[in-house]
């Protein structure tokens, strides 16, 4: 009974941090300066994204003990998904010009009636859409891969996602997919900004948008991890003999495991789509999957604020604080830093996860949650929510 | 005459060529504890993880309460490579995955202790409880199933303090002593509400000491569960003071069966045991 009060108040605590993270980012899109601050914004819209699909990669390989690689061609389902089906009519025939436009010749937000409502319930619904395919998908190739134990089924579904990949650049599904030419023009997380009658915008909300979304969906994750499900989702990654005694259906629940993590790999992939304003498949490759599992093993296999955090870190470095390594620099005296040119800054990068595995091998948090941690130290209450939205 | 719990007829394993269970019958009563002895490699796991589903017999029959849990006769390639006997006295195919064989009422131990290692002791019966839970997915993701969850909860904190395991509740399982690991993972059997328990070795590696208290234990779940026990034991001790009656098996034969005081004077099971008088003298 105390434990239950006790994730009661973590719950409450984890809303309210969330709820204020939610206020700054609000506060920051709108104080700071957006020409100067665009890497900052930039890194917080895809920190929200990676965050997502890093919590949902961790649900499988974390907490169920399955090691997939297929969360680039789930969040490929998922783009494409969103993509072609928030594009606006009119925009159609300029998105699809080398097929004499689309196949597919409706828009979610117009069919809820265009305007904010229209975007925002379209929106919706195409990431939920999103999410269901790649659920859908997910769930057959189950059917066969989910047979196979760690190595195999990851090199199975990595051979899944290049599938993907490939079949959606081939030409004749061109008026469905585009071919290998991008989607764009569909709702973006700018679109979310709210204009004046003059069409500046007066409330920039697209940072908020990205937060609150990941947000919804990584609290979703942690309801079911914390369910009775999600108990027996680690009792298949302790022991899945003993688990298999106690009752839990291995396929079932590991088919479970399966799809919804591939869903909220579709719902981030949508909201990825909508972070890069562009979707094409050419991007989902397999360093994707590897950027996410490097996110997972560094914030903690089966840690979720971890993942968060690790997420914010990943992202911030590869697309923020290590650019200037990317510059040459001369000194004043005219001496030119050694090293700094073009590409320097991924070797650096290398060797910076290269410490973080060899020396933190259980990653940032291992396998404890932001709560726990204050709860050991503290013992009084307990405190901290999610790291990033 | 007391009701079967469990029945298994001519029960054979054949892996390739090898006959590790070669027509095993037994019975075990209702509230019975009947154990299954046998020098290493005999066969006895391999009984155990016929009747719960881990492995599919080659032939014979497996029956809970009158219902037939697992039956299997002889197919394919092993038609020909068949070795056991009672060939077609099996017509039928019945099969249960280890889960749909706990659900029916079987819970089992492990020889070597198979915990939920990295979780508390008390998510680790908690997990046994998600079985029996009238619950889906989404039901238990938004929480709609508070009560179902509030009885769970309820149920595995009593069933800990009835095992005397609940000041260990919030321990992670791995770090508890190995007596203590042991009677977990009864405790954790128990929980998912069986009619029969498989115990496999439950006295393995234990010092004098552990084994008294886990006779006395074993016992005394039995009276307060109203449960029929069927295990596997090294401990002559303990199977002599707690066993109704015995099985013997060697080289995946039944050679003995009876009371623990016919057994022991059984001439064969003292050779199985120590060796044939021929051997003793070269």
């Amino acid at each position: 009974m105390l434990k239950e009060k006790k994730s009661k108040t973590g719950v409450f605590i984890a809303l309210v941090c969330v709820a204020v993270l939610l206020a700054v980012a609000i506060i920051l899109e709108n104080t700071l300066d957006p020409t100067k601050n665009t890497i900052f914004f930039t890194v917080l819209k895809k920190t929200a994204v990676y965050a997502l699909v890093a919590c949902s990669m961790n649900l499988l390989n974390g907490f169920t003990g399955l090691f997939s690689l297929g969360q680039a061609g789930f969040m490929l389902l998922g783009a494409y998904t969103y993509a072609i089906l928030t594009i606006p009519v009119a925009q159609r025939p300029a998105v699809y010009y080398i097929y004499n436009g689309s196949a597919i010749n409706f828009s979610l937000p117009e069919l809820f009636g265009g305007g904010a409502v229209g975007l925002i319930l379209g929106v919706l619904a195409a990431l939920i859409l999103a999410g269901v395919v790649a659920a859908a998908v997910a769930w057959l190739i189950g059917l066969p891969v989910l047979r196979l134990k760690s190595d195999y089924l990851a090199i199975a579904t990595l051979g899944f996602a290049e599938i993907i990949r490939a079949i959606f650049q081939w030409d004749a599904l061109g008026p469905v997919t585009n071919g290998a030419n991008a989607l764009k023009n569909y709702p973006t997380f700018s679109s979310f900004n709210i204009k004046g009658a003059d069409g500046a915008v007066t409330v920039r909300l697209s940072i908020f948008v990205a937060f609150l979304l990941s947000a919804v969906c990584i609290a979703i994750i942690l309801l079911l991890i914390n369910s009775s499900y999600g108990r027996a989702f680690k009792a298949i990654r302790e022991d899945e003999v003993a688990a298999e005694a106690m009752g839990i259906n291995l396929a079932k629940h590991k088919r479970l495991s399966f799809c919804i993590s591939s869903f909220f790999a579709g719902v981030g992939g949508g909201l990825f789509a909508m972070f890069a304003n562009q979707a094409q498949a050419k991007t989902f490759t397999t360093a994707m999957t590897y950027e996410i599992l490097l996110i997972v093993v560094i914030g903690g296999i089966g840690s979720i604020s971890g993942s968060c955090i690790a997420a914010f870190l990943y992202v911030a470095c590869s697309e923020w604080w290590l650019r200037f390594l990317d510059n040459e620099i001369t000194l004043k005296s005219g001496f030119k830093v050694p090293l700094l040119r073009n590409g320097f800054r991924m070797v650096v990068f290398s060797i910076v996860i290269m410490i973080v595995v060899l020396f933190f091998r259980r990653g940032i948090m291992g396998d404890k949650e932001l709560p726990d941690l204050f709860r050991k130290r503290k013992n009084t209450k307990a405190k901290g929510g999610e790291g990033n939205g | 005459m007391a009701e079967n719990v469990l029945r298994m007829e001519d029960v054979t394993m054949q892996f390739g060529g090898v006959v590790a269970v070669d027509g095993l019958s037994l019975e075990v009563d209702q509230g019975e504890i009947v154990a299954l002895i046998g020098p290493n490699g005999a066969g006895k796991t391999t009984a155990f993880n016929c009747v719960t589903g881990v492995y599919e017999p080659t032939n014979g029959r497996v029956s809970l309460l009158g219902e037939t849990i697992v039956e299997n006769h002889p197919q394919g390639k092993m038609k020909a490579q068949y070795k056991g006997g009672e060939a077609g006295k099996f017509t039928q195919v019945v099969s249960h995955t280890p889960d749909q064989i706990t659900q029916k009422g079987i819970a089992r131990t492990f020889q070597n202790i198979r915990l939920f290692g990295a979780l508390t002791v008390f998510d680790n019966v908690l997990i046994a409880k998600h079985m029996r839970a009238k619950q889906n997915f989404l039901s238990a993701t938004f929480r709609l199933n508070a009560k179902e969850e509030k009885r769970m909860r309820e149920e595995a904190m009593a069933l800990l303090a009835e095992q005397d395991l609940a000041q260990y509740a919030d321990e992670v399982a791995s770090s508890l002593p190995y007596g203590l690991q042991r009677r977990l993972e009864i405790a954790r059997a128990l929980a998912t509400e069986p009619k029969l328990l498989l115990l496999d070795e439950p006295a393995a590696g234990m010092n004098p000491q552990e084994t008294q208290e886990l006779t006395d234990f074993i016992k005394q779940i039995r009276t307060e569960y109203g449960l029929t026990i069927f295990m596997i034991e090294h401990h002559m001790d303990l199977v002599m003071q707690i066993s109704d009656r015995i099985y013997v098996l060697d080289f995946g034969k039944l050679i003995a069966k009876g009371t623990p005081a016919e057994v022991q004077n059984d001439q064969r099971v003292i050779e199985a045991y120590l060796g044939v008088a021929d051997d003793a003298e070269n």
